[in-house]
């Protein structure tokens, strides 16, 4: 990471492990179980977020000297809203069949906590340039969660990932399914997607014990 | 530590003066997009009826819609008539073809009447016009329909294409915000395809409807007389929603069908 000083490079890399957003600070949780049954779908939600919270970090960094502190939520609720919302109308006019992918996350995207969170936190007390690598790496955190959750709920849930059907037809009763392997329809309701972050919690506790608060 | 922005003036004036900034940035974007979004709306309307009557660029697994550019072309190709009924119970008040209609509302095409607008109208206790659209393929008439209803979270519709005999030929639903991965399925095309010579009305000529339904023996959807296909798990609201505006919005053109057969 010669391009940026140790201090820049840790608000990239902090929030992928030790303060990620989900498992440590256990935020943007709604969204994590609520997009998470399908791979593409996870992507999709990372990606807009990446976008959403990068840029949404920069405006609001550049608007920390004037923004109203007994206002500032509403000012960051509509920052963001009106990011999104133009984002969600350009790409309606110009890229309709993409927007018709994106047009669920619209909602889920602005109501994102970790969004208002780095806002709140972060975006509010530092430069852009800062504030751009710490939401890019928040965006980041959170979307390694969502992927992994997204990954094993549609292949243990569906059977398939990104669609394709890896472990077999289980119609037609082909691969796994030939030796009596069914689907665990579980694993597509939200409840499931709190175990495996829980799960995904256990396993990084367990590797860096530092993390685990004492009583 | 008091800092200028913490004054209630300046709080006032940033409320302001930000409302006004945003609020106007957001309408100029809004109008001047407004009309590439009709048009883009437009075009889909025309691939969904084609869609639905089959004539689509679907692969093995997924659903693809005849290319934006070809769309309006195909849509004057396949469509043959495009109706507009006027019906009471089971009566016929009025039936209107597109030049008929047109000449009455501004030029409108019927395939643009909004669905929406003319449920509303129908709980008014005004005339809902029912559009219906004839099409032939291969020698095939097709009599495509739209429908209209409300999934978990916000609206939910789709088009139905069927036979003389009320029997599906094809069925595109489409949603404004289901859930990914579980809701948002029905327009997955292993859901859309089950439709496929489902009948939707018994031989005796009881419109019966097709129930999207859980646990119902039947996943690999052989049965087409059971009036049901398979339910998606974990999205049980928006499938009953599925099966409440195909019962509803279809049991309309009933009479349009019984006098066909006459």
């Amino acid at each position: 990471m010669g391009l940026l000083s140790k201090r820049d490079a840790a608000l990239l890399t902090d929030p992928l492990a030790d303060n990620n957003p989900i498992t440590i600070q256990v935020l943007g949780i709604c969204s994590a179980l609520a997009i998470t049954a399908e791979l593409k779908a996870s992507i999709v939600m990372a990606v807009s977020v990446l976008f959403v919270l990068g840029l949404g970090n920069v405006v609001i960094s550049l608007m920390r000297n004037i923004i109203p502190s007994k206002i500032r939520i509403i000012v960051q609720l509509i920052v963001v809203a009106t990011l999104v919302i133009i984002v969600d109308l350009v790409l309606k006019a110009f890229a309709y069949e993409l927007s018709k992918t994106l047009s669920v996350f619209v909602g889920l995207i602005i109501t994102n906590c970790i969004i208002m969170g780095r806002f709140e936190a972060f975006a509010l007390g530092n430069g852009p340039w800062r504030a751009f690598l710490d939401g890019i790496g928040n965006a980041v955190g959170y979307g390694v969660i969502l992927i992994a959750v997204g990954f094993f709920r549609e292949l243990l849930g569906s059977g398939t990932l990104l669609g394709f059907k890896v472990l077999g037809d289980p119609i037609e009763k082909t691969g796994l399914y030939a030796i009596g392997y069914e689907n665990n329809g579980f694993m597509l309701l939200s409840p499931m997607a709190l175990i495996v972050v829980g799960i995904l919690i256990w396993i990084q506790r367990s590797r860096n014990t530092s993390l685990i608060e004492e009583n | 530590m008091s800092k200028r922005t913490d004054s209630n003036g300046y709080t006032m004036m940033f409320a302001v003066v930000m409302v006004f900034v945003v609020g106007s940035l957001l309408a100029f974007l809004a109008s001047s997009l407004k009309p590439a979004i009709k048009e883009n709306e437009r075009i889909e309307k025309q691939q969904n009826i084609l869609y639905a009557m089959g004539v689509n660029e679907n692969d093995a697994s997924n659903a693809n819609f005849v290319s934006t550019k070809i769309a309006g072309a195909e849509f004057k190709k396949y469509i043959k008539k495009q109706l507009v009924l006027e019906v009471e119970g089971d009566k016929i008040l009025r039936q209107q073809n597109r030049t008929e209609y047109m000449s009455e509302n501004n030029n409108k095409e019927p395939y643009l009447i909004d669905v929406k607008k003319q449920q509303a109208n129908a709980k008014d206790g005004k005339v809902r016009k029912l559009p219906l659209f004839v099409g032939e393929k291969e020698g095939k008439t097709f009599y495509v329909a739209p429908i209209r209803g409300k999934g978990l979270w916000d609206a939910i519709w789709g088009y139905v294409s069927m036979d003389e005999n009320m029997v599906v030929q094809g069925a595109y639903f489409d949603h404004k915000g289901e859930t990914p991965g579980l809701g948002a399925n029905i327009k997955q095309r292993y859901f859309m395809d089950d439709f496929i010579g489902e009948h939707l009305m018994t031989d005796a000529g009881v419109f019966k409807g097709i129930t999207v339904k859980k646990g119902n023996n039947d996943a690999v959807n052989e049965d087409k007389t059971d009036y049901e296909v398979d339910a998606i798990a974990g999205a049980t609201i928006t499938g009953d929603g599925v099966s409440a505006m195909i019962k509803k919005d279809l049991s309309l053109y009933v009479p349009y069908f019984k006098n066909l057969k006459k």
